[in-house]
């Protein structure tokens, strides 16, 4: 281990003894994957159970929806199927991933991490990507299963190689920042579930049958962008307005990208007070 | 209020005491607005400051600290002791850079942590009350994680987490969970997590808590190896008045926010050398017709049917012999005659708060 001498504070001859060496600084890379390694071993503990939820829930709507809506290429059905399948990412990454902060922030659990010499922004997108991560097999079922439901066409599933870590990357931010500006265990609890329930109404019903101001909603949710770009792909590739779906996905990882960014000052804001 | 007990506080610290301390407090005040102090009190890792929060939800801000001075010295096993809600946990989160003091300087070897608070870390390694960042992982993992978090690489996280559980003889629990082990063998797991990645100086706040004797060995066996070996200075915070009298070389006895006393156990405890503590418990109601036992019942602290007494030695003896040889005695169930303890050093000192523990 490397011991590296702190600069600013050498004191001068008579004076008090140079200041101790410090420990190094935990690395963003090194530090990030520990995270995430530690975070995916914990689904093996508690996670399993909550991601049958999310896939059941999800299955579950479409068959619901398949009551009402008819099989065969359609806008209906294309929403139906991709607003469900990532309708599995905004559960575990916005609702759950919110919960999980909100109670470790609750519970003093923060502190473990606050004490150790590592970067902010290491532990929140460690632990974001695998709860993205986490999503993975969920939306793939439920994906799989909604094509063979609604008979469309399952070419474009690669699509979600793409769409799950971007769309799990603004729903992840967007989890985590609420879990760790919300004042309240209960009310981070509050906020996960009203999104998800957001995700779900605006992702699963097509936008044509919207009111405007829903649609203005439904616009600025994250999730809109995902379940998009994977709605595009679901007439078979020739059907496919490729740009589009690469504007959607870019739309996503944008706003990945900002909510992570605001996670990590919130959790450097809940971390030292 | 600083009151200073020991001779070498009273003297002018010299060049060398000035070398030796590896932690200087000064001044430290920590106050709660009350809207925050109500939401600190559902916060278990500071529920120490509970008592007063609740007794103070008036305008009126909560002083958590109010003007602490500390010195701690090089290799020391220095205490801090006092009932829930003394300021104890206030005083190390802001050792620790989890909490900003309003005034106050904390200088540890040669840092200034007011001014950077990010380099505790690289300082310190802290155990804490909660675990719930680590109650998922395997014990293997959450100490191989830590250990990396602290800088390690891959491979010196590994050896430090192997060396680590033999140490503190967790291995056969290595591949279980932490919220399925008991209490005790979770704070120790905690523990082992401390104790990766080497730092000059250990904060454990309560690190025994709901540990068995074979556990509470094995941790101050490890504290001593690392004293020992690489000078390593322990700051413990306890409520436990047999473990702070045992274990650590020096105690700061704090209540309501301040040091009430400071120096070695063994000399707190002769303050109050001239006096025995004498606890009687009745079979039922304590026999008042007595006339010797209704004069000892002004002087009793009286808790269901125990009676704690402070008394002068020879009076102490006098009472003994009044209870025990005469028709008091048929009334008596139990009594025992001690020294005193740090609990009735803080008791003499003015100490109002209750609940620190003998175990």
């Amino acid at each position: 281990m490397t011991v590296v001498a702190a600069g600013p504070e050498q004191a001068g001859p008579g004076q008090a003894p140079a200041p101790a060496p410090l420990a190094p600084r935990a690395r963003l890379w090194p530090s990030l994957a520990a995270v995430y390694r530690a975070q995916l071993s914990r689904a093996r503990v508690a996670r399993i159970p909550l991601l049958f939820v999310a896939t059941f829930q999800s299955i579950g709507i479409m068959i619901m929806m398949r009551g009402v809506v008819h099989a065969g290429d359609g806008e209906a059905a294309r929403s139906v199927v991709a607003g469900s399948s990532v309708l599995v990412v905004a559960f575990v990454a916005l609702n759950l991933l919110a919960q999980y902060f909100g109670q470790l922030r609750a519970s003093g659990g923060l502190d473990h991490y606050a004490t150790l010499p590592v970067p902010p922004a290491s532990v929140v997108l460690g632990t974001a990507a695998a709860y993205a991560s986490f999503t993975v097999p969920g939306t793939l079922v439920t994906a799989a299963t909604g094509c063979a439901l609604f008979h469309l066409t399952p070419a474009g599933l690669w699509v979600l190689i793409l769409v799950i870590p971007l769309a799990g990357a603004a729903l992840s931010g967007l989890g985590a920042a609420l879990g760790l500006l919300a004042p309240r265990q209960e009310i981070a609890t509050l906020l996960g579930q009203l999104g998800m329930s957001a995700a779900l109404l605006l992702g699963v019903l097509p936008a044509s049958h919207m009111p405007e101001p829903i649609r203005w909603a439904r616009d600025v949710l994250p999730s809109t962008y995902g379940v998009e770009a994977f709605a595009r792909t679901l007439g078979g590739p020739g059907a496919t307005h490729w740009a589009a779906v690469a504007a959607d996905l870019c739309v996503c990882g944008a706003v990945g990208v900002l909510s992570l960014a605001l996670a990590t000052r919130a959790y450097r804001r809940a971390a030292c007070r | 209020m600083f009151v200073s007990t020991g001779t070498e506080e009273t003297a002018a610290p010299t060049a060398a005491t000035a070398r030796d301390a590896v932690c200087t407090v000064r001044g430290l005040v920590r106050t709660y607005a009350v809207s925050r102090a109500r939401r600190a009190s559902r916060r278990p890792s500071l529920r120490g400051t509970r008592g007063t929060v609740e007794a103070g939800l008036a305008a009126t801000p909560i002083r958590a600290n109010d003007g602490i001075d500390l010195d701690v010295r090089r290799g020391e096993l220095f205490g801090l002791l006092g009932p829930n809600g003394a300021g104890k946990t206030t005083l190390v989160r802001q050792l620790t850079g989890l909490l900003r003091p309003d005034a106050g300087s904390i200088h540890l070897l040669g840092h200034d942590l007011v001014r950077h608070p990010d380099r505790a870390a690289r300082l310190i390694a802290y155990l804490g009350q909660e675990s719930t960042a680590l109650d998922e992982l395997t014990v293997a993992l959450a100490v191989e994680t830590t250990a990396r978090l602290r800088g390690l690489d891959a491979a010196a996280a590994r050896t430090a987490r192997d060396a680590v559980l033999d140490e503190l003889d967790l291995g056969a629990l290595s591949g279980r969970p932490l919220k399925r082990l008991s209490g005790g063998q979770r704070r120790l797991a905690c523990f082992a997590t401390a104790l990766v990645g080497e730092r000059p100086v250990l904060v454990l706040d309560e690190p025994t808590t709901g540990m068995d004797p074979v556990a509470r060995r094995a941790v101050w066996t490890a504290v001593d190896r690392r004293r020992t070996a690489h000078g390593t200075t322990v700051l413990l915070v306890t409520h436990n008045v047999i473990e702070a009298e045992t274990v650590l070389d020096r105690v700061a006895v704090l209540d309501q926010g301040r040091v009430i006393a400071c120096d070695t156990p063994a000399a707190l405890r002769a303050l109050v050398a001239d006096e025995v503590r004498l606890d009687l418990v009745w079979r039922q109601d304590a026999p008042l017709g007595v006339p010797a036992v209704a004069a000892l019942r002004p002087l009793a602290e009286v808790s269901g049917r125990r009676w704690t007494l402070r008394l002068p030695q020879d009076r102490a003896r006098a009472a003994v012999a009044d209870v025990t040889g005469g028709p008091a005695f048929a009334a008596l169930d139990d009594f025992t005659l001690a020294v005193p303890s740090l609990e009735d050093v803080y008791l003499a000192l003015g100490g109002r708060g209750t609940g620190l523990v003998k175990a």
